[in-house]
């Protein structure tokens, strides 16, 4: 894709969090918690990040929508010809990217203030925004609910959380960042937290409203699984790095990355007569503390040799077909 | 066949609350036999973790076993008082609790805190014994014997549940009662768990019974197969039955909504509405008002739990006849 | 795997959403209720609620039915005044019964609860001063409860040096000894009723109050829908006002009733001392009592059991229902 028709570019994006830092004493160390992301993403594609606990998936959904500050390189996203550059908002532009950026929380139990009603839950971003009067607020989130499948909505519209469940709270988040047309939704773990039941119908809800409306997805997941339902590319991201990044099914197809690999290896398959080759990793989360400049999965790599060592985290190449991966070996 | 070891009957318990009687476990009766794992499967609230507290007498104190039997080695735990029971847990049938890894008590190294386990009940231990058993014991899990001496803090989620399991099999105990052990590991942790559990349970001999929610984990680990829906035991099979002959629709539904990483990617099922509260549970089969077979009967009788040929169990009118 | 072959039982349950268009039944159903009423409904079933879980407490009851049998008391006084009892005799303060002497008479038929050494109704001392302990009470806790809730949320909120320099003076209200600080202030200027209001108000106010309502805020400002509000949009004062304050309100009515104890008690010992400028008060009447030297005469046991048994009830009722508030806003402390 040229970078003209994408709709976000990420470029070198970085966020270092500070390790005991004090009162007028300067941090020792720092987290590189994203760490120099390069990723594109086109206009009605869905992007899936995947990658274990603590990778910096969230930080890089929260770098996006601007709920942290970026320590350095650029996030540039266009809107109707327009071109923002996230890290340097103006405040003139920051209307226009609160309009055209939304994003979707993990936890449906945790996202929804309890003393507010799911009226005032979804019409939040029309009411701080000041679109529309009143009336047309309360028909616009009905017809939300509608679409999320919440009917009839009047007898949604003035209810509290607590009275909904799990699944139905999603369905109003969902409502709650669709609310004002956004192009642009950051969704992160949307279903972990839901019944395998229930998760099944937020997914499809969601792919079909990204269809239907035209949104354009980042889907945070760490599960591969529903990475392949959501998404049309896929990135694997190891301690703030990108490691591999392709269609989704070509990674998942013909992974290269030796991490990708182990992780596939390492999803429980719904069959009891499959059995699966055995995973060849290490387990145990690292933590990305002041890293030290040789390839982040050195560590616990099966291919891990001499030159992944003596260089420095190796660059995320194209190995044919859009087909991106970081590994001096493969 | 291996001699059976756990027999439960019939068993029913309430938990009474402000708003009333939640029926969290309602008529569940499975076996276990001896060196068999079972999986316990099932979504959030239906009751998995009822039945398993139930099995161990370890209930919240507003929980009633209203009936039924469960019979270890011949046994009936019901009628037992707090101070019978007391012998039998850990050392014949331990438990690793939901959300165990935070159990661990921060204040105290994790290897003394084994070493308690052993010595309330076991006793018979010098310092030194006991200190090999933990050795031993972790050297089983996969955890270094040299972390003994850590704090629960310095050690990360998968190594927690790896104590906390290590702690459970402290006893050698018959069964092991699993609650949702890797629900919060990542997927390459989990998989370590999952395989080190398995060769443990061949190697000693001992039951499981394993919970999880996941389908995916449970075909993993398990010979039998029970699902739960709202506090029932609606279908109980060999794990090939299960996932190959399901016959419970709600077992389909369960089947079908699963996405799957490998084989070719196929439309997603939903099920539509969400599972009962158990403050009010649905008249006849609890599953009816989700159900696309319901039909007149379903409403109104409760379908019996019963063999619908070679130890397949299941609740249901109208049986499906699916083969995958 | 081969799942996808599997007869598929569930393709007809689809869930809902067939489209963004209402249909006109609903459109007319939310005309037919302006948000206002809505709001109000919600906001009294809340109510209604938080009141059906506050009377399965006893002893929120008993507090209450304390403070309402006090309320009684306080408004019933200035009907006495005009109607029944004569102004010259019945008088809190300048009243005088020559009949019933010698002074202190104990209680009888006129004097219910007897006369104080001046010769004044002890009953009507009693009942008029009630009004001026529930306004001073009030006043205190509002003025402290605004102090608190802004400075907490926003010290919370904002951190940094605002949250430094508020929590530093915090610690500096915490330490000093409220009641001595109250004396020395009697000592030096003259303490009348709003006044005194106005200085409890701010010591407890920018003092523990403050300190735990912004630990309470600091839970509320890390929760998703705090960011959750930023990403739509919101600005600091919409999530300060919208999100922070609302759930902070049920502590902040807690904290009122606990403020209302200590005016009370506050407002006791001061006039006890003499210190307050005011025409009568629970406090004063021990006072008078004291400077005629009846304190420790129990045959005159009417002159202090009244204002004494007062302030101990009163007190206690507001603490009573605050405990039982506390039950109602924080579920974990609710029994079964
Ligand atoms: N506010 C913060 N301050 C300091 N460190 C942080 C902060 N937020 C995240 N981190 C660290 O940054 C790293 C990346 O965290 P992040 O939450 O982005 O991971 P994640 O991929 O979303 O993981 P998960 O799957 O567990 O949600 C972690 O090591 C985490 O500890
Ligand atoms: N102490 C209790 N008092 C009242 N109700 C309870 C209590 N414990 C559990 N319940 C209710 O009993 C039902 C079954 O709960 P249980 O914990 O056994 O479910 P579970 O299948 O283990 O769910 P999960 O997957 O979420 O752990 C739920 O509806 C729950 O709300
Ligand atoms: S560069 Fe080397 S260490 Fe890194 S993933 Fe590739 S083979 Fe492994
Ligand atoms: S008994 Fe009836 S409602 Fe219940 S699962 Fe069977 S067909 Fe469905
Ligand atoms: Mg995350
Ligand atoms: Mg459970």
């Amino acid at each position: 894709m040229t970078s003209s028709e994408a709709l976000v570019r990420v470029e070198g994006l970085r966020k270092l969090f500070p390790l005991n830092a004090g009162f007028l004493r300067a941090p020792t160390s720092f987290i590189h918690a994203v760490d120099g992301l390069d990723f594109a993403i086109a206009p009605g594609e869905s992007l899936g990040l995947v990658g274990e606990s603590g990778s910096g998936k969230t930080t890089t959904g929260k770098l996006l929508v601007r709920l942290l500050d970026i320590t350095a390189g650029h996030v540039f996203m266009q809107f109707d010809g327009q071109v923002l550059d996230v890290a340097r908002l103006q405040r003139s532009d920051s209307k226009t990217f609160r309009r055209k950026v939304q994003m979707i929380f993990q936890d449906p139990y945790e996202s929804l203030n309890p003393r507010r009603t799911i009226f005032d839950t979804i019409a939040e971003p029309l009411q701080v925004q000041n679109i529309g009067n009143v009336l047309d607020q309360q028909e616009r989130v009905a017809e939300l609910l509608n679409l999320v499948g919440l009917s009839p909505p009047s007898t949604y519209l003035f209810r509290f959380p607590h009275e909904l469940s799990g699944g139905q709270r999603q369905r109003v988040a969902i409502a709650r960042a669709l609310v004002i047309n956004p192009a642009f939704v950051i969704a992160d773990e949307p279903t972990s937290m839901l019944d395998v039941s229930i998760r099944t119908s937020i997914m499809q809800l969601m792919q079909n409203l990204g269809t239907q409306l035209g949104v354009t997805y980042l889907y945070i997941t760490h599960d591969l699984a529903v990475a392949r339902y959501m998404s049309t590319r896929l990135a694997v991201m190891y301690l703030g790095k990108i490691v591999e990044m392709g269609a989704t099914e070509e990674v998942l197809q013909r992974p290269q990355h030796p991490y990708t690999k182990a992780l596939l290896s390492a999803v429980p398959v719904p069959d009891p007569r499959w059995t699966r080759t055995p995973v060849e990793i290490k387990g145990g989360i690292s933590k990305p503390i002041d890293p030290v400049p040789r390839c982040r999965f050195y560590d616990r790599c099966p291919l891990a040799a001499k030159v992944c060592e003596d260089n420095d985290h190796p660059p995320l190449e194209d190995k044919g077909s859009e087909h991106y991966v970081a590994c001096y070996r493969v | 066949m291996s001699e059976t070891i756990l027999r439960v009957e019939n068993l029913t318990m309430h938990y009474t609350t402000r708003a009333g009687i939640v029926s969290a476990v309602d008529d569940v009766s499975f076996t276990l036999d001896e060196g068999e794992s079972l999986g316990l499967v099932g979504e959030s609230g239906c009751g998995k973790t009822s039945v398993a507290n139930s099995l161990l007498k370890l209930l919240a104190d507003n929980a009633v076993i209203k009936g039924g039997q469960i019979r270890f080695k011949g046994t009936d735990f019901v009628p037992l008082s707090e101070e019978e029971m007391r012998p039998y847990r850990w050392r014949n049938i331990s438990m690793v609790f939901q959300a165990a890894m935070n159990s661990l008590n921060p204040v105290y190294r994790v290897g003394d805190q084994i070493i308690e386990a052993l010595e309330t009940h076991l006793g018979l231990y010098s310092h030194a014994q006991a200190r090999q058993r933990v050795t031993e014991l972790f050297t089983m899990v996969g955890l270094d014997p040299a972390l003994m001496d850590q704090y629960p803090h310095e050690y990360s989620g998968g190594m927690r549940q790896r104590a906390v399991i290590a702690m459970a099999l402290s006893c050698n105990p018959d069964l092991v009662i699993a609650d949702e052990p890797t629900t919060a590991l990542d997927v390459i942790v989990q998989d370590a768990l999952l395989r080190q559990l398995k060769t443990l349970q061949e190697m000693i001999g001992m039951s499981m019974i394993y919970i999880s929610h996941d389908i995916a984990v449970i075909a993993e680990v398990s010979d039998r197969i029970g699902v739960m829906y709202a506090g029932k035991l609606v279908e109980l099979a060999s794990a090939d039955e299960i996932f190959h002959h399901p016959v419970h629709p709600y077992t389909v539904a369960l089947m079908s909504a699963f996405p799957s990483v490998t084989g070719p990617k196929r439309e997603l099922q939903t099920l539509a509405g969400e599972p009962p509260n158990l403050l009010y549970p649905p008249s006849g089969c609890r599953f009816h008002p989700r159900c696309p077979f319901a039909t007149e009967i379903c409403r109104q009788q409760e379908p019996e739990f019963k063999d619908h040929g070679g130890g397949h169990y299941a609740a249901c009118w109208h049986p499906q006849e699916v083969t995958v | 795997m081969a799942t996808e072959e599997r007869h598929n039982p569930f393709a007809t349950a689809q869930p809902a959403g067939d489209g963004t268009t209402l249909d006109q039944q609903e459109r007319e159903r939310l005309r037919a209720q302006p948000l206002w009423r809505v709001r109000l409904k919600l906001l009294a079933g809340t109510l209604w609620n938080n009141w059906k879980l506050f009377t399965e407490n006893k002893i929120g009851l008993i507090g209450l039915a304390i403070i309402l049998f006090y309320a009684g008391l306080a408004l019933a006084h200035p009907l006495l005044m005009g109607r029944v009892w004569d102004p010259l005799i019945y008088d809190p303060v300048i009243g005088f019964d020559p009949l019933a002497a010698p002074h202190p008479a104990p209680p009888s038929a006129q004097h219910w609860l007897g006369t104080d050494p001046l010769g004044r109704d002890v009953l009507s001392q009693l009942m008029f001063s009630t009004a001026s302990e529930f306004i001073l009470g009030m006043v205190a806790a509002l003025i402290t409860v605004t102090i608190g809730t802004s400075i907490g949320a926003l010290a919370a909120y904002f951190g940094g040096w605002i949250d430094t320099f508020f929590m530093r003076l915090a610690d500096l209200v915490i330490t000093l000894p409220a009641i001595v600080l109250l004396i020395v202030l009697g000592g030096l200027f003259t303490l009348d009723l709003p006044l005194l209001a106005l200085v409890i108000g701010i010591l407890s106010g920018f003092g523990a109050t403050t300190v735990i309502i912004k630990s309470q805020a600091l839970t509320i400002k890390v929760r998703t829908y705090v960011e959750a509000a930023w990403v739509a949009g919101g600005s600091h004062w919409h999530i300060i006002l919208r999100h922070i304050i609302p759930n902070l309100l049920p502590l902040t009515f807690l904290y009122m009733m606990f403020t209302v104890t200590d005016a009370i008690f506050a407002e006791a010992i001061l006039s006890y001392f003499g210190l307050l400028n005011i025409r009568m008060s629970w406090g004063l009447m021990i006072h008078t009592t004291q400077s005629a030297g009846y304190l420790l005469n129990f045959q005159t046991w009417w002159l202090i059991v009244p204002p004494g048994l007062s302030i101990t009830l009163l007190c206690a009722a507001f603490y009573l229902v605050g405990r039982a508030l506390d039950e109602v806003v924080n579920p974990r402390l609710r029994k079964r």
